[in-house]
């Protein structure tokens, strides 16, 4: 993939948000594959670096947006996002696609290095050279959320973003499970938002 | 359908009942997998299942390919896809179904109320996955610096970040990581 490639949605300076482009099916089967075969370590910083860093296909904002809805519907979040948008752009046809493309590659993948590793055990030199990996994917990640976060921190200073700091602390260092987190601050968060709309 | 009947229907109805209750993603499903895995259905030991979720972590694609490695060692080829298919098939057809309704709605009151909410619960949850996935990648002076560096260049370049992926496999080669 070529970097050096215009980017509509990567235009500096402040400006209206340009109407965002409709992918054909074949763009979206072949963008979802190959987010999904760079995605070493997850495939959320791929997955918005395609769509709303090279390709245009959704703003900044509309990413978050999607991406909120789908942590929170059931089924895996990238699994999920996929196929909201392959269907918001073109139909049923778009969701399969995407879905196709982002679990295909990397199911075959992950079957041949199952086969692998019932064979030959752990090889030392892979399992260091991922070491590596891991650290820069984990690093990709931060950048990412930098990223996601920055806009929102523009247009609002409410107190509804303390829900986001609390939600980062008590499930990132504290450690809490998953559905405590959801069963405390999903109402309070919503609570928040609603006052703040009247 | 009878989950016990046979391995293939029992990786589908299991694993398509489990996604239905994963809100927030595969990763917070991993414990409810490893107690069907190991515990209720033995089909691996809680080691192969450690290996597994090793695997799936460093294989590139998402992380609910956990699943597919577990449908692969419980029933091969076949059973890595009925797995797959029931983690990601009733979700996705609930995705679908609820983003049509989202979008419907786009200007309602409820909507924009939730969505104002939803964004930065969703925003410090990506963010503590960040947190997660960095400790455990911390495990060395090396790596700290190498997140940090990582980080800092994907935020400030638009390189493509495959080039640092392939330079920090090679410092780990290099056992510098």
């Amino acid at each position: 993939m070529s970097d050096s490639e215009p980017s509509a949605a990567q235009a500096a300076g402040p400006r209206v948000n340009p109407p965002s482009l409709a992918p054909s099916l074949l763009q979206i089967l072949a963008s979802f594959s190959l987010i999904s075969l760079y995605g070493f370590g997850g495939v959320l910083a791929w997955s918005r670096r395609m769509m709303v860093e090279k390709r245009g296909w959704m703003t900044a904002d509309e990413f978050n947006d999607a991406y909120a809805m789908c942590q929170f519907l059931p089924g895996p979040n990238i699994v999920n996002l996929s196929v909201v948008f392959g269907s918001r752009v073109r139909g049923v046809a778009g969701a399969a696609l995407a879905l196709t493309g982002l679990l295909g590659p990397p199911v075959a993948f992950a079957s041949l290095l199952a086969v692998i590793y019932s064979r030959y055990g752990e090889v030392a030199a892979i399992g260091h050279a991922l070491s590596g990996v891991i650290a820069a994917a984990a690093g990709l990640l931060i950048a990412t959320v930098v990223k996601m976060t920055l806009p929102v921190v523009r247009v609002r200073r409410d107190v509804g973003l303390a829900v986001g700091v609390a939600a980062f602390v008590t499930v990132g260092p504290l450690g809490w499970p998953l559905p405590l987190c959801f069963a405390v601050l999903a109402p309070l968060s919503v609570a928040i938002a609603w006052l703040a709309r009247r | 359908m009878s989950a016990g009947s046979s391995p293939l229907g029992s990786l589908l109805g299991h694993f398509a009942l489990l996604s239905l209750f994963a809100v927030g993603g595969a990763n917070a499903a991993i414990p409810e997998m490893h107690r069907l895995s190991v515990v209720a259905m033995h089909w691996m030991t809680d080691r192969q299942f450690a290996d597994m979720y090793a695997i799936a972590q460093v294989a590139p694609g998402p992380n609910v390919l956990i699943v597919t490695l577990i449908g692969y060692h419980v029933a091969g080829p076949i059973g890595a896809l009925m797995a797959t298919l029931g983690m990601c098939g009733p979700a996705s057809f609930f995705a679908f179904w609820f983003a049509r309704i989202w979008d419907r709605f786009r200007d309602a009151k409820w909507r924009t109320v939730l969505q104002a909410a939803l964004i930065p619960l969703s925003l410090g949850l990506v963010a503590a996955s960040a947190f997660v996935v960095a400790r455990a990648a911390a495990q060395s002076a090396g790596a700290v610096v190498l997140i940090a560096v990582t980080a800092a260049v994907a935020m400030f370049t638009r390189i493509n970040p495959l080039w640092l992926f392939a330079a920090a496999g090679v410092l780990g080669l290099a056992r510098l990581v």
